[in-house]
C-alpha cells in the first residue's frame, strides 16, 4: 500500500514537473533564429537542396560522426556476444528450421535488387530530397533481412560486410580530414565543388559522405541482423 | 485544420496502442503495437512536415526495431526448449 502511494505520489511529481512543458507546445508562427540562419545560410553555402541534410552532415558533422561511431559499439558489441559459443548452442546445430514459403522466397527474389537499389538512391539523392545515409543503410539491411528469412541457412560474408563498413567509416573520417586541411574546418564539404543546386553532383563532398554513411550503416545493421540470427561461428 | 484533425486522431492512436502494448499477456502483441505505435509516429512527422524524420521513424523505429525485438524473444525463448534441467522446467512451468 504504502510503495503505491509513493509510486503514484512520483508519477503524480513527474506529471507536475512535465506538465508546463506540455502546455506551451504548438508550432511556432516562425522559426527562430538559428533555424533562420540555416533556412538562409545552407542553400549558398553547400549548395544543398535539403536543408536537413546540409545540417545533418556540415553543420552538425561532428555529432553525425558520433552517432555513427555509437553505432559501431553496438554492433560490435552484439557481434561479440551473439557468437555460438557465448549462446550455448555448440556446433550440433538442430536442423529441423522450417524452410521458408513459396510466397516468401517468391517475393525475396524480386524484392532484392528493387529493395537495394531504392536504398542507393535514398542515399546517393540525400542532398536534395528527404532523406539520407541512415535511412538508405537500413532499407539495404532489410533487403539482406529479407535474404536471410527466405534462406535460413544462409550465411553472409563477414569479409566483405567488415571491408565495407570499415573502409567507408574510414573514408568518411578521410573526408573530414579533407575538409580540415583543404577547407574552412573538419568536414566541411567544400573540398569538391559545389555545382548547381538541384543537380546529383552538388553540395560538394555531401552525397559522398551520405553515401559512406549509408554503406557503412547498412552493413552494420545488416551484421546486426546475422549476429541475432544466432548461428555465427 | 485537416491535418490537425489527422494529427489528433494519430496521437489518439498512438495512445491506445501503447497502453495496448504495456497491457497485452502475450509478448509477441506487444511488440506488433508497439512497432505500430512507431509507424503513427512516423505518419504524425510527415504531416507535421518533416519527411525526413518520418523516414527514419518508419525505417527504424516500426521496421528494424520490431525485427531486432521479435529476434531477441525467439532467441531469449531457445534456451527454455533445449535445456534439459529440472530448474529450467520448473522456471518454464511457473512462467506458462
Amino acid at each position: 500500500m504504502m510503495r503505491r502511494v509513493l509510486v503514484f505520489l512520483a508519477v503524480a511529481g513527474l506529471a507536475a514537473a512535465l506538465l508546463p512543458l506540455a502546455l506551451g507546445t504548438g508550432v511556432p508562427e516562425a522559426p527562430g533564429a538559428l533555424a533562420t540562419a540555416y533556412l538562409e545560410d545552407a542553400p549558398g553555402d553547400f549548395g544543398a537542396a535539403n536543408v536537413v541534410t546540409a545540417i545533418v552532415v556540415s553543420y552538425r558533422g561532428f555529432d553525425t560522426l558520433g552517432e555513427v561511431a555509437v553505432l559501431f559499439a553496438a554492433t560490435a558489441g552484439v557481434g561479440a556476444f551473439l557468437t555460438r559459443k557465448r549462446l550455448g548452442i555448440g556446433d550440433a546445430e538442430p536442423a529441423d528450421k522450417p524452410a521458408a514459403t513459396e510466397i516468401l522466397v517468391t517475393a525475396t527474389g524480386l524484392l532484392t535488387g528493387l529493395l537495394v537499389m531504392f536504398g542507393v538512391y535514398i542515399f546517393l539523392h540525400g542532398h536534395l530530397t528527404p532523406g539520407g545515409g541512415f535511412q538508405g543503410g537500413v532499407v539495404i539491411a532489410t533487403a539482406l533481412l529479407l535474404g536471410l528469412l527466405a534462406r535460413p541457412e544462409s550465411k553472409l560474408s563477414h569479409g566483405i560486410l567488415s571491408a565495407v563498413e570499415s573502409l567507408s567509416g574510414a573514408a568518411y573520417v578521410g573526408m573530414g580530414l579533407a575538409g580540415a586541411f583543404l577547407a574552412w574546418g573538419f568536414l566541411d564539404p567544400r573540398v569538391l565543388p559545389l555545382g548547381r543546386i538541384g543537380s546529383l553532383v552538388s553540395a560538394g563532398s555531401i552525397p559522398v559522405i551520405y553515401s559512406l554513411i549509408g554503406l557503412k550503416v547498412g552493413a552494420e545493421l545488416s551484421g546486426i541482423l546475422d549476429a541475432l540470427k544466432g548461428d555465427r561461428e | 485544420m485537416l491535418v490537425d484533425a489527422a494529427i489528433l486522431v494519430s496521437g489518439f492512436v498512438m495512445i491506445a496502442a501503447g497502453i495496448g502494448a504495456v497491457l497485452a499477456r502475450s509478448l509477441l502483441v506487444s511488440i506488433l503495437l508497439s512497432g505500430g505505435v512507431s509507424l503513427v509516429a512516423s505518419l504524425v512527422f510527415l504531416l507535421m512536415g518533416a519527411p525526413d524524420v518520418a523516414m527514419t521513424e518508419a525505417a527504424i523505429g516500426s521496421g528494424l526495431t520490431t525485427v531486432v525485438y521479435l529476434y531477441a524473444m525467439a532467441r531469449a525463448r531457445q534456451p527454455d526448449e533445449e535445456d534439459a534441467d529440472p530448474l529450467g522446467d520448473a522456471v518454464k512451468g511457473g512462467r506458462r
